[in-house]
C-alpha cells in the first residue's frame, strides 16, 4: 500500500464512529443545520433531547488524583431509523435540535449512504474545525518570543 | 407577641418592574446582546462560569447581562440553574498535556521546549486607556506566523526526570464531589481542589497573597502557565466507547516550590495546582499557591496559623455565593429579633438605672 504524502489526490480516510461523534459534539449547529436541512429521515426517538450537565474532572499535578473542576452543559439525544439503525448524538451545550440531528446523522452514517455523508457532510465539518483551529494556533505562534543574546563588550 | 404581617407585595413587584428599566438603561442607547457580552467581555464571561461552575458561555452571557454585571449575582444565577440540570455523568480527566495552547509560558526556564508564547495577554500593555475604543476604531488583525504541530509537554516533565520534583503519581481514586455530598473536614486535596477552583477570585487572590508576603511563605515559582482548548471525553455506556463530547478551554497553573527534604525524601522541589474554565490566569496562579499552602502537613511543614494553611478557615470562606447569602440576610425583615433585642435591652437598662438610684 502507497503511504507516500506526495500522493496527487489522497482520498480520505474515512472517518471512523467515535471521530464523527466527537466532531460532531463540538460542530457548529448551524454550520450542521446548513449540511443537513430539514427534513430529517422518518425516525423514532428513543431518547428525547436531554438537557444535562457533565461533571469535568482535572487532575492534581496534570497527572495525579482526579478532582472535579466544574460542570459543562451537554444535550443527548436516540434515536432509531425507520431501517432499524440505532444513532446516538452527545452534543456540547444546549441545542435540542442540535443533537438530534447529531443522532440522526450518526444512524445514517452506519447505513449504505454512510460512505456519501462522509463525503457531503463530514469532511466539510472536519475542513471547518481545522481552518478555525489553524487559524489560532497561527496566532499563538505569531506571538511566541524568539529570545537573543546581546553582544557584550568585550566580545567585540 | 408575634404578630404576623402582610403586605409589601405591591411594593415588591413595582421595585422588580424599576429594577428592570434600570437594567436596561438609557432607551436612547442600543440594547446590549448576550452575543456581544460573551465576545466582548469574555473575561468576565469565564469568571462567571469558573464560579458559577458551569461551562456554557451563552449561559454566563445571559446571567451577566440580567444581574447587570453583577458578576456575584451573575454567579449566583448560574449556580441556581446547574441545579435544575440532570447529571448525565462525569467525563474521564481532561488531558492537559495534549491542549492547543493559545498561551504558554514558563518562568523558571527561558527554552523551555515549545516555547514561550504569550498568547492574548495584557502583560507588557502600558495600562493606559485607549480611547480609540471610545470611539469606533480599526477592527484589530492579529498577525499570523507559520506553525508545525510541535508537542507542548509539561515543564515539570522535564524537572521529573532527574527526580528534581515530587511525583504526582497516576492515581484513580473517585474524588468526592461537594456539590453532592457535603464537605468534610479535614478534606482531601480533591476537594480542595475543586472548592477553590469555584471560589471567589477575589478572596483565593488575596489568601494567594498574603503567602508571598510571609503568611505561610511557600516560595512559589511559576514553572509553567497555560492556556488552551482541551477536548472533553466521556464513556457513553450505551455506545460502549468513549467519545469527545465538546471542548473548553481551561488555564493551568504549575507552581515549583521550595522544600527542605524529610527522613525518607531527599530535598526536592514540591508543588501546587491551578485549574480554571476559561482564560483566568490571575483565578489559576492564585490557586496553585493556595493549594501548595494547604499541603503543609501532608508535606511535614510547620503550621505557622497563616490564614492559607488553614483549611477550614480557606474551605468554609472560599464561596461567594455561600458568603454573600449569609451577609446579605442581615438586611431582610429581623423584625422579631430585633424586637426581642429591644425589649431585652430596656430592660436591662432599667435595672441599671433602678440599682443607681438605689446607690444613690
Amino acid at each position: 500500500m502507497d503511504k507516500s504524502p506526495q500522493m496527487s489526490s489522497p482520498a480520505p480516510a474515512p472517518m471512523a464512529r467515535p471521530d464523527w461523534l466527537g466532531l460532531l459534539a463540538r460542530s457548529r449547529p448551524a454550520h450542521l443545520a446548513a449540511l443537513m436541512p430539514d427534513p430529517l429521515p422518518d425516525h423514532h426517538l428513543l431518547r428525547a433531547p436531554e438537557i444535562g450537565a457533565v461533571m469535568l474532572r482535572g487532575r492534581a499535578g496534570a497527572t495525579g488524583a482526579p478532582f472535579n473542576l466544574g460542570e459543562m452543559t451537554v444535550t443527548r439525544c436516540s434515536l432509531r431509523l425507520s431501517c432499524g439503525t440505532v444513532g446516538h448524538g452527545y452534543v456540547q451545550g444546549r441545542d435540542r435540535s442540535h443533537a438530534l440531528r447529531a443522532a440522526a446523522l450518526d444512524a445514517l452514517l452506519q447505513t449504505a449512504e454512510g460512505a456519501a455523508l462522509q463525503t457531503r457532510i463530514l469532511t466539510l465539518l472536519a475542513a471547518a474545525e481545522a481552518e478555525a483551529r489553524q487559524t489560532r494556533a497561527a496566532k499563538a505562534a505569531a506571538t511566541k518570543v524568539e529570545f537573543f543574546t546581546l553582544v557584550r563588550g568585550e566580545d567585540a | 407577641m408575634y404578630v404576623a404581617v402582610k403586605g409589601g407585595e405591591r411594593a415588591i413587584d413595582n421595585a422588580h418592574a424599576f429594577l428592570a428599566e434600570e437594567r436596561r438603561g438609557d432607551m436612547a442607547v442600543a440594547e446590549i446582546g448576550t452575543d456581544q457580552i460573551r465576545e466582548q467581555l469574555r473575561l468576565a464571561v469565564n469568571r462567571v462560569m469558573a464560579e458559577g461552575s458551569l461551562y456554557d458561555p451563552d449561559l454566563a452571557a445571559l446571567a451577566i447581562k440580567q444581574a447587570r454585571g453583577d458578576l456575584i449575582e451573575a454567579v449566583f444565577l448560574i449556580r441556581a440553574y446547574r441545579t435544575t440540570l440532570p447529571r448525565l455523568g462525569h467525563a474521564t480527566p481532561v488531558e492537559t498535556a495534549q491542549m492547543a495552547v493559545t498561551r504558554r509560558i514558563s518562568a523558571t526556564f527561558k527554552d523551555a521546549p515549545g516555547g514561550q508564547i504569550l498568547g492574548p495577554t495584557f502583560d507588557y500593555t502600558h495600562r493606559l486607556l485607549d480611547f480609540t475604543l471610545m470611539a469606533n476604531g480599526e477592527a484589530p488583525n492579529a498577525p499570523q506566523a507559520l506553525t508545525k504541530a510541535s508537542p507542548v509537554p509539561h515543564i515539570t516533565t522535564f524537572l521529573g526526570r532527574d527526580g528534581l520534583i515530587e511525583a504526582a503519581q497516576p492515581d484513580d481514586t473517585p474524588p468526592p464531589d461537594l456539590t453532592r455530598e457535603p464537605m468534610e473536614l479535614p478534606a482531601s486535596r480533591a476537594t480542595r481542589l475543586q472548592a477553590i477552583t469555584r471560589g471567589d477570585e477575589g478572596f483565593i487572590l488575596s489568601l494567594a497573597y498574603s503567602t508571598q508576603r510571609g503568611y505561610g511563605r511557600t516560595h512559589a515559582f511559576v514553572g509553567e502557565l497555560r492556556i488552551g482548548m482541551v477536548e472533553v471525553e466521556m464513556d457513553i455506556p450505551e455506545l460502549g466507547f468513549a467519545i469527545c463530547i465538546g471542548e473548553v478551554e481551561l488555564t493551568e497553573c504549575e507552581t515549583v516550590n521550595q522544600f527542605k527534604g524529610s527522613k525518607t525524601e531527599p530535598p526536592q522541589f514540591t508543588r501546587g495546582y491551578g485549574l480554571t474554565f476559561g482564560q483566568n490566569e490571575r483565578k489559576s496562579i492564585a490557586m496553585s499557591l493556595v493549594d501548595r499552602a494547604l499541603r503543609w502537613k501532608e508535606l511535614g511543614e510547620d503550621f505557622t496559623g497563616a490564614p492559607a494553611q488553614d483549611e477550614e478557615f480557606v474551605l468554609m470562606h472560599a464561596d461567594n455565593v455561600q458568603a454573600t447569602g449569609f451577609l446579605e440576610h442581615i438586611k431582610l425583615p429581623h423584625y422579631v429579633d430585633f424586637q426581642s433585642e429591644l425589649e431585652l435591652i430596656r430592660k436591662l437598662r432599667a435595672e441599671a438605672m433602678a440599682q443607681n438610684e438605689a446607690a444613690e
